[in-house]
């Protein structure tokens, strides 16, 4: 009875401290939240790190929270800068968006699986639960254990937008898994599964598929060969200024880009000035 | 003395607002999830949010049937190998053992319900989903591996609480029984565990009650697909799994939807709440007039 009560009471005051996590702010002064996406977390934590070297009396903070929590954030003013893995969805257009980085999205299957190609085609009907089995793919009677990403998530939303499209979904048959290492962790453990990550997170115990005939990798996304690439972007509430400019300027600086290019992240080609990346949605 | 008496107003008072405090903590609580949750369940159709079958957030479209039936398969499946693992050892440690092993054996057993779910769910992703996997098919992240676990996890609650009761049972019933030629066994299965009835039932209940609130153990060997599973071994998502798997990146309608999974829950475990309270009520009673 006591046990259950507390049960009761623990799970609602996880609720309640995720909202009032997303309503606080942060501390006024010579500060600066950044937060949202937690693709993008660990790149800006990077940034981050660096630039408070370059500029001591600036503290930032990085915090995660997920693509459309940062969103909010940067609507709302809790964060300076959000980041978000995602395009805007058209009610969230008010924003500025800056493209700080590209990554490329792998489609994953464990090292052993006979397959090493899928057309775009292909992998859109075994996410949409078309194609169930592996035999008219790799000749395996088996059925294919399709791993995806949690409904809000910003790799699961460039997945939907860049390979699924408009009118198909991604079958809720589908493994649901709630970060990029767990669906790594699950393919690499199941010979029979595929899933999709991050590029910069493919390792050697797992095989990223080459598709359409083109292999995944930094040479393909910078010729813009690779099909599945997908913008990461800093968001802010009307042009950027004071501490959130200057962090804009450093990661869009060669010395910031070379940076996420160490990490395994793609850098915004070269050529374009950093403001002319800047789009602003009215 | 009127000091001493002026002492004990003041610790009665102090000790009522402290007592108060929590039952307005939880009274904030459920205000807090109810006004959140149920306004998005009347816009968009009470019946569509508990038999639509659909969940797809992104689409608005939030039916919660997939993770009720979920949560009821992954709570039963979880009673089916805990309730006879745990009425088994409880029965053994009060009838059958010597008491030296039972003081042994009790803590020991207890000792399960410090383990952190999160541990329990590790081993189940390290051990138990590849073993599924292997040797019975499917992606081995199943409706059967989250029930294995949870029926490990509650085998605390199950075995202690009935323990309790089959101890409370009055030695007269006992004597008298093995007084009429009985043996052991025709003892424990038609005296002990009769009288000791609604005891064990309230441990079931209880532990339905950890088994259907439990989250991060789940998350990690059900596989969380949001469709109605359609055998043991395909993956399932449960009402807890829906609320901490998608909270973190939720905005606008999803984040109410997922509030509203909060209230469907806290209905659950109320209802669940309220049996247990009444099936321990009843053993109040009953103990009080057998003495």
């Amino acid at each position: 009875m006591n046990t259950m009560a507390r049960k009761t009471l623990a799970s609602a005051m996880a609720l309640l401290f995720a909202l009032s996590a997303s309503c606080s702010r942060g501390p006024a002064g010579r500060q600066l939240t950044v937060a949202g996406s937690t693709s993008v977390q660990p790149f800006a934590d990077r940034w981050a790190e660096v630039f408070m070297e370059k500029h001591p009396g600036l503290a930032v903070n990085v915090q995660g929270g997920g693509s459309s929590a940062g969103i909010q954030a940067a609507k709302s003013g809790a964060a300076q800068i959000g980041m978000s893995s995602r395009e805007l969805k058209l009610d969230e257009m008010d924003l500025t968006e800056i493209v700080v980085a590209r990554d490329g999205l792998a489609v994953i299957v464990h090292p052993a699986s006979p397959l090493r190609n899928l057309t775009l085609q292909e992998v859109k009907s075994v996410f949409s639960g078309e194609i169930r089995n592996w035999k008219i793919l790799t000749g395996q009677d088996r059925e294919i254990d399709v791993v995806t990403r949690e409904e809000g998530s910003g790799t699961r939303g460039a997945f939907q937008e860049l390979v699924m499209g408009k009118g198909k979904r991604i079958s809720n048959r589908a493994i649901v898994e709630d970060s990029n290492g767990t669906v790594r962790e699950i393919v690499s453990n199941d010979p029979f599964s595929i899933g999709y990550i991050s590029l910069g997170l493919v390792n050697d115990r797992v095989r990223a598929l080459s598709l359409d005939g083109v292999t995944a990798s930094e040479d393909t996304i910078l010729k813009n060969e690779y099909p599945l690439v997908r913008p990461f972007l800093f968001l802010t509430r009307g042009p950027a200024a004071g501490p959130a400019r200057e962090f804009i300027d450093f990661v869009l600086s060669p010395e910031g880009q070379d940076l996420i290019r160490q990490e395994g992240l793609i850098p915004v080609t070269a050529g374009s000035p950093p403001s002319g990346s800047e789009r602003r949605h009215e | 003395m009127n000091k001493l008496d002026r002492n004990e107003r003041l610790v009665k008072l102090a000790l009522l607002v402290l007592a108060f405090s929590a039952v307005a903590v939880l009274a904030v609580i459920t205000v807090f999830i109810f006004s959140e949750g149920t306004p998005i369940m009347f816009r968009h159709g009470l019946g569509k949010f508990l038999f639509g079958s659909d969940w797809y957030p992104s689409e608005n479209s939030f039916g919660l049937l997939p993770m009720i039936v979920g949560s009821l398969f992954v709570t039963f499946g979880a009673l089916v190998i805990g309730v006879p693992l745990g009425l088994a050892c409880a029965i053994f440690l009060t009838e059958f053992s010597s008491p030296r092993l039972r003081r042994v054996l009790k803590p020991v057993i207890e000792l399960l319900a410090g383990i952190p779910s999160v541990v329990y769910g590790f081993i189940g992703v390290v051990i138990l989903v590849p073993f599924i996997r292997t040797t019975l098919g499917g992606p081995g992240l199943s409706v059967l591996a989250a029930s294995i676990i949870l029926g490990i996890m509650i085998l605390p609650t199950i075995i202690s609480i009935s323990i309790d009761s089959l101890q409370a049972v009055p030695r007269s019933y006992r004597e008298g029984s093995i007084a009429l030629g009985t043996t052991r066994w025709q003892t424990t299965r038609m005296v002990m565990v009769p009288a000791a009835r609604s005891g064990i039932i309230a441990s079931i209940v209880l532990g339905m009650g950890r088994a259907i609130g439990e989250t991060m153990a789940v998350i990690m060997v059900a596989g969380n697909a949001v469709a109605i599973p359609g055998s043991p071994l395909s993956p399932v998502r449960t009402l807890t799994s829906n609320i901490a798997l998608e909270m973190g990146y939720a905005s606008g309608e999803h984040r109410q939807a997922l509030f509203a999974t909060g209230v469907i829950l806290f209905i659950i475990i109320m209802i669940l709440n309220t049996i247990a309270t009444a099936s321990s009520r009843r053993k109040g009673g009953k103990g009080k007039n057998s003495r």
